[in-house]
């Protein structure tokens, strides 16, 4: 089945109505995808540590329970981290969701096929690993449902939205990973952090 | 009181709460397996088991993000596992602490162990580890309270090596009976 869903329309969708929900993005794509919506000290888009993002995505959930996390990331940057599926899958945080954006290719490589162009089922290895939900994505009406349980449904809840193939313009946030942090920091927890 | 041989772990668990830790990513080594317990039991802790440690390291600056410190505890083999993400925490100037036991160093009984043993300093400090070293049960609990206080007050990248003499296992049998 081909995909339909454009990445860039998921990222604005998801991102809707953000409220305070904290976001994680894998690089890279999914970077410039959040950043696109629009930059967000809430927001931490990874230019490095490959595999990282929903790893990073649990150690916020767990240090700030009663906030909503999401975790965007590509097919590739999780199939490099797919253990941490596993480690989520024991501590099962009800606030954390990871939304992968599946184009089922390495976008800043040269677009060459992932796993998941050959059939890796990722919401089924998330199932399997003890999330709450792990569904597939395909249609604007199941996109906005997951936007939704995004902010309201018990997690972990894991997600596969797969999408077009294509190569669009970047949209860069800041690279300054100090920077990235000492925002974040300070937008969540107050200046105060900064003594901290 | 001197931490003798038995008492360390329990000295180091004291030194985590003391310090604020509230996440401890592991991946298991024997070394380490009375402080895992401990920080299972610990109901104020989140003890995080971790399928490889490379994970630790994302969880580690995760829970920075979120106004958490976190500890990670690893066995020396583990530590080439998390390179790359180790310059994560250098470009972001993440805080970050871990406690290592050390393999394939004194009376290594297995010799697979032995090069990334080895290598484990060294690789540490090209990515920008600061490398403290604990030689002696009771040079444990010190050394891990200055890296913690390296690590939170002055964001720093710090890992407490702690040798193989320490450990004393002395043959896989010896490992398997632990």
């Amino acid at each position: 089945m081909k995909a339909t869903l454009h990445r860039r329309d998921v990222a604005s969708t998801l991102l809707e109505d953000r409220g305070e929900l904290l976001v994680v993005a894998g690089l890279g794509s999914t970077s410039w995808d959040i950043t696109a919506t629009g930059d967000s000290p809430l927001s931490f888009p990874l230019w490095g540590a490959m595999g990282s993002a929903a790893m990073m995505g649990l150690g916020l959930a767990l240090a700030r329970p009663r906030r909503r996390v999401l975790v965007l990331t590509g097919d590739g940057e999780m199939l490099m981290g797919l253990g941490s599926l596993a480690t989520i899958g024991v501590q099962r945080p009800r606030n954390l969701a990871i939304v992968v954006v599946d184009n089922e290719r390495y976008g800043e490589t040269g677009m060459q096929r992932t796993h998941t162009a050959a059939g890796v089922d990722l919401a089924k290895v998330a199932k399997a690993c003890g999330f709450k939900s792990a569904n597939l994505v395909r249609s604007k009406g199941q996109l906005t449902r997951l936007r939704a349980a995004i902010h309201r449904a018990s997690g972990p809840l894991f997600a596969q939205v797969k999408v077009v193939a294509e190569k669009i313009p970047l949209v860069l946030p800041p690279r300054d990973g100090s920077l990235l942090k000492t925002r974040f920091r300070r937008a969540l927890l107050g200046e105060s952090a900064d003594l901290d | 009181m001197k931490a003798t041989q038995g008492s360390w772990p329990e000295e180091l668990h004291r030194t985590l709460k003391a310090a604020n830790v509230r996440q401890v990513g592991y991946v298991p080594d024997a070394g380490h397996k009375r402080l895992i317990e401990l920080c299972l039991a610990d109901k104020g802790l989140r003890a995080v088991v971790l399928s490889t440690e490379e994970e630790g390291i994302g969880l580690a600056a995760g829970a920075w993000l979120g106004g958490e410190r976190a500890a990670l505890l690893m066995q020396s083999s583990g530590v080439g596992n998390c390179i790359n993400a180790l310059g994560t925490v250098r470009e972001c100037r993440f805080p970050l602490l871990m406690l290592v036991t050390m393999r394939g160093q004194k009376g290594e009984f297995n010799p697979w162990q032995v090069p990334m043993g080895q290598a484990t300093p060294a690789v540490l400090e090209a990515m920008g580890v600061v490398v403290q070293e604990a030689n002696a049960a009771e040079e444990i609990v010190p050394a891990v309270d200055a890296a913690a206080r390296l690590a939170f007050g002055s964001y720093q990248a710090v890992a407490v090596l702690i040798s193989q003499a320490v450990i004393g296992i002395k043959s896989f049998q010896e490992q398997a009976a632990r």
